[in-house]
């Protein structure tokens, strides 16, 4: 099937309803939407099924959890808990896994389903952000997605603590630690959330209505804002034969794109569904109901707030005392400074970007990860920041399954934290420059063909060929990386705004950040390469009939 | 005894090529047991020992432990630099240190782990080597088979102050945790249930003791019910992921659930590239 013709039952359907409607321009528009055709474009989905998934799972647990705090003995079919006195919230999440009919299935379902919602959005953004898809006009959605981001954490946090077990009260007298840690508003912030003195009767109910109704609908309207966005602007696509600024090359939403969304549903649908039913997740009956006295060893909290925990236990034991008033900075620091690095961090990537840059052009083609290597060497010290503090949030686990010393892992940890980011920055950065180089030479010399040739006296070579159009095309469709015009004029003077200590800044900055490193069509990446050339005109010729229509002069 | 040691297992060991070996040593240590026997003066207790018949067990216990533990703990249990004092732990303590392998001590180390019982370790050397220390100074006992029976004790109220007192250390369902300085609290998984009582009575290095007057023998047979049926118990929610919790759960998110996703994506978007070459 072309794009151009519509399918039938497209046609037949828009048909129907455009005589009673009128609506079937619109349909026929929207129906042959083309989107692009890489599999990274797709991560992003894992999230958006993930949530349907979680609404239908929640739902059916609202039928049974019971949003209380007041005290039952427990009476249910588990026997090592029989007599127990616990909250309802906890005898009804126990009710719920042992006699609803599906309902632990459902419960580890949902479960899952919260770590891939979360872990999708992670990796969709990692895409996102690697390949620059963020730059105008996308701006407005990458920042919806920081949003989106932020609030699923909430989410996850106030869902954790609802089934109200031990583990998941470690994580809720965490989050009134720092409640109470923030200056001068902490008390009250802390008797607010939880209606007086921790931990109360109201916190699990409150946060039900957080967790069901309130952050649930503004996530679900911010996933709305994002899909409508997308779908106003259309993807990016990656760069590779035919493929413009102005243009997007890929199948049809219907049916070609419709096909693969809706089986790549029932994949991640598949995926939850297999996890649910025999990974378990959450075994809130282990762990017992939650009392303020008791703390087990190996709390941990989801996933995602590993990097929180982490910052935690690495945090030196500071506080300042002044006046009477006490400033656990032990506990501030590690709470708000890596959220806060790496929240604000990216939402104003785009924009410090364009600032360093001063490119304002609007950008529909990816970039290739190595094409913008400082770019590129700044999210990879991001994922290590990350990394680390989320490894050292499981660092008892750690020296527990590998018997390491506790101590000297956090001692690692608190110089790695530093040191592992800048290293990992050099490394990207290296590794970018490499790969471009290796871009430029399969450019210039064709790839290995695996021919051995002898020649008349007596040397072998192997023949390189050139590389396949469309990857030869993908490798092309590179561009230096946008910079100020910081040069001085022709009277040797440089442009007003840049003369002030900031503007010096941003010149050298946009020096170091943008520009060509290896140019592709120099095509001598590498020297010393004799062996290995092409016969000479051959060689040129080859590359020049490739279709090479964007050249990347500037 | 806990030890479960089988005949055939026994014997099997004695046509082991070590067993010249271990044959020699308790040889050696007849001769060091006979030498503290003799000439060594006797405390009370174990005179007390001798005339409630016991006899037979402290001689041999004595024997077995200049052979095997007094490079450590002294000839006369007295300690050296090499180990403590071993006056007044009780028979318990060597019940549980013995029967869980951790002694004789293997490696100097932060901690000594549990380990496979040394060859020559039978539950009636055990029983010999617990009279001789208990000769010595007294202590906790080794509980009867009733004191530990799982089924008489009552899971949930054991589960209670499991919680209370051991999981900050050992974790919910015993599966272990890090303490400081490179030392840890092993998991539960393969203690007996006298191994368990004992460990409360006798606090073996860095775990505190839970005397009778904390939590009375009753009790302590409440908890055993519980460790024992929750790590007994399948789990219902499929596998059990080690029982750790949310670490586990993390990496087998992303190690099985979005790496499996992002395979599928590139399944079906290269499923597409063919489609569109025909
Ligand atoms: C390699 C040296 C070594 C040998 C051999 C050794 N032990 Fe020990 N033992 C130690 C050390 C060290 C400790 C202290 C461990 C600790 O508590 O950290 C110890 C502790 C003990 C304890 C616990 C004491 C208490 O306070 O409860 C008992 C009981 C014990 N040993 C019995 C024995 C017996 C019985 C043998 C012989 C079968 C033996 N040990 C052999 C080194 C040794
Ligand atoms: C302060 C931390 C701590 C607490 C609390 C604690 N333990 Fe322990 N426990 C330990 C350590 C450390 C060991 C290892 C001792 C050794 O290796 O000699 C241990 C060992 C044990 C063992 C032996 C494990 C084996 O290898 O067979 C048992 C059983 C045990 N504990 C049960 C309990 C019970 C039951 C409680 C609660 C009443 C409890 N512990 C409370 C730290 C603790
Ligand atoms: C959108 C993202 C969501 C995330 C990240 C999320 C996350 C979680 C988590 C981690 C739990 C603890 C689960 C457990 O017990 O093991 C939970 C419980 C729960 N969630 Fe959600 N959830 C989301 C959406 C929803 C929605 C939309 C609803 C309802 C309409 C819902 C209803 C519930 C209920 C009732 C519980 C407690 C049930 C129980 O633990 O037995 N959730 N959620």
């Amino acid at each position: 099937m072309t794009i151009d013709s519509v399918p039938k039952p497209v046609a037949g359907a828009s048909g129907f309803i455009d005589d009673r409607l009128g609506a079937g321009n619109f349909l026929r528009r929207n129906l042959r939407k083309v989107f692009p055709d890489h599999w990274s474009f797709l991560l992003g989905e894992i999230a958006l099924y993930s949530f349907v998934i979680l609404l239908l799972t929640g739902t059916f647990l609202t039928f049974w959890f019971k949003p209380s705090m007041g005290h039952v003995v427990y009476d249910g079919s588990y026997e090592p808990l029989k007599g127990v006195l616990m909250s309802e919230a906890y005898a009804s999440s126990l009710h719920i896994s042992f006699e609803v009919r599906g309902g632990l299935l459902m419960r580890q379902i949902h479960h899952w389903a919260a770590l891939l919602f979360i872990g999708g959005m992670m990796v969709h953004m990692l895409r996102v952000f690697f390949t620059g898809a963020y730059r105008k006009p996308r701006e407005l959605n990458w920042i919806i997605g920081v949003l989106l981001l932020t609030l699923a954490l909430a989410e996850g946090l106030t869902g954790y603590s609802l089934p109200d077990d031990l583990l998941s009260g470690a994580g809720l007298r965490i989050t009134q630690g720092v409640a109470i840690s923030l200056p001068l508003v902490g008390s009250y912030v802390s008797f607010f959330l939880f209606g007086g003195e921790y931990p109360g009767e109201d916190v699990i109910s409150r946060f039900y209505t957080l967790h069901i109704l309130l952050i649930p609908g503004i996530l679900l309207a911010l996933i709305s804002a994002h899909m409508i966005l997308m779908w106003v602007q259309k993807h990016t696509q990656m760069p590779g034969k035919g493929r413009t600024n102005e243009n997007v090359v890929g199948g049809p939403f219907y049916p070609s794109f419709m096909i693969k969304a809706g089986a790549y549903f029932l994949f991640t649908f598949g995926t939850l569904a297999g996890l649910g039913a025999f990974a378990q997740i959450n075994p809130i009956w282990l762990f017992g109901p939650y009392t303020p006295a008791d703390i087990s060893a190996g709390s941990q909290p989801d996933f995602y707030m590993g990097f929180l925990e982490g910052a935690l236990r690495i945090m030196p034991a500071w506080e300042i005392n002044f006046l009477g008033y006490t400033l656990p900075l032990s506990v501030i620091i590690p709470a708000l400074v890596p959220m806060g690095i790496i929240m604000t961090g990216l939402a104003l990537y785009p924009f410090l970007e364009q600032w360093v840059t001063g490119d304002r052009r609007e950008h529909h083609i990816a970039d290739r990860p190595r094409n913008n290597p400082h770019r590129t060497s700044i999210g990879f010290a991001a994922i290590t920041f990350y990394g680390i503090l989320w490894l050292l949030g499981a660092n008892d686990e750690i020296a527990a399954n590998f018997h390491l010393s506790l101590f000297q892992i956090t001692w690692v940890g608190r110089f790695a934290i530093f040191l592992g980011p800048a290293l990992a920055y050099m490394i990207t950065y290296r590794t970018c420059l490499g790969l471009q180089r290796k871009d430029a030479e399969v450019l210039s010399h064709g790839v290995e063909s695996g021919v051995i040739k002898r020649l008349p006296h007596g040397e072998f070579i192997e023949i390189h060929v050139p590389p396949a159009e469309d990857i030869a095309a993908h490798m092309r469709g590179k561009e230096p990386v946008p910079m100020i015009a910081a040069g001085p004029d022709d009277g040797g003077i440089p442009p007003k705004d840049l003369r002030n200590p900031i503007g010096r800044l941003r010149a050298k900055m946009s020096q170091a950040y943008g520009g060509e490193k290896i140019p592709v069509e120099d095509g001598h990446g590498h020297d010393g390469h004799d062996g290995h050339e092409l016969g000479q005109g051959e060689d040129h010729a080859a590359v020049g009939s490739g279709g090479d229509n964007r050249s990347i002069s500037h | 005894m806990g030890t479960g040691i089988s005949v055939n297992r026994i014997t099997a060991r004695r046509r082991h090529p070590l067993a010249r070996y271990a044959v020699l040593l308790l040889a050696l240590g007849l001769v060091g047991g006979a030498y503290t026997t003799f000439v060594l003066p006797q405390t009370q207790s174990a005179d007390a020992a001798v005339a409630s018949g016991k006899a037979d067990d402290v001689t041999e216990g004595a024997k077995l432990f200049a052979a095997h533990c007094s490079s450590c703990h002294g000839l006369q249990a007295q300690g050296t630099e090499n180990g403590p004092t071993l006056v007044g732990v009780g028979a318990a303590s060597v019940d549980f240190q013995v029967s869980s392998g951790r002694m004789p001590a293997a490696n100097p180390g932060p901690q000594v782990p549990r380990k496979p019982p040394a060859d020559w370790v039978t539950p009636d050397k055990i029983r010999q080597l617990s009279a001789y220390v208990q000769s010595l100074g007294g202590g906790p006992t080794v509980p009867g088979k009733e004191q530990v029976d799982p089924a008489l004790g009552d899971p949930a109220k054991g589960g209670e102050l499991f919680r209370a007192n051991c999981i900050s250390c050992h974790n919910w369902v015993g599966a272990g945790g890090a303490l400081t300085q490179g030392k840890y609290a092993p998991n539960l998984n393969q203690s007996t249930p006298e191994q368990i009582y004992e460990a409360m009575i006798t606090g073996p290095q860095a775990m505190p003791v839970f005397n009778d007057s904390t939590i009375t023998p009753e009790q302590k047979r409440d908890m055993i019910a519980y460790i024992v049926g929750v790590r007994e118990q399948t789990d219902p929610g499929g596998f059990g992921l080690g029982r750790i919790g949310p670490v586990t759960e993390g990496l087998v998110a992303w190690i099985v659930g979005l790496s499996a996703l992002a395979l599928a994506a590139i399944w079906i978007t290269a499923k597409k590239r063919q489609a569109n070459h025909d």
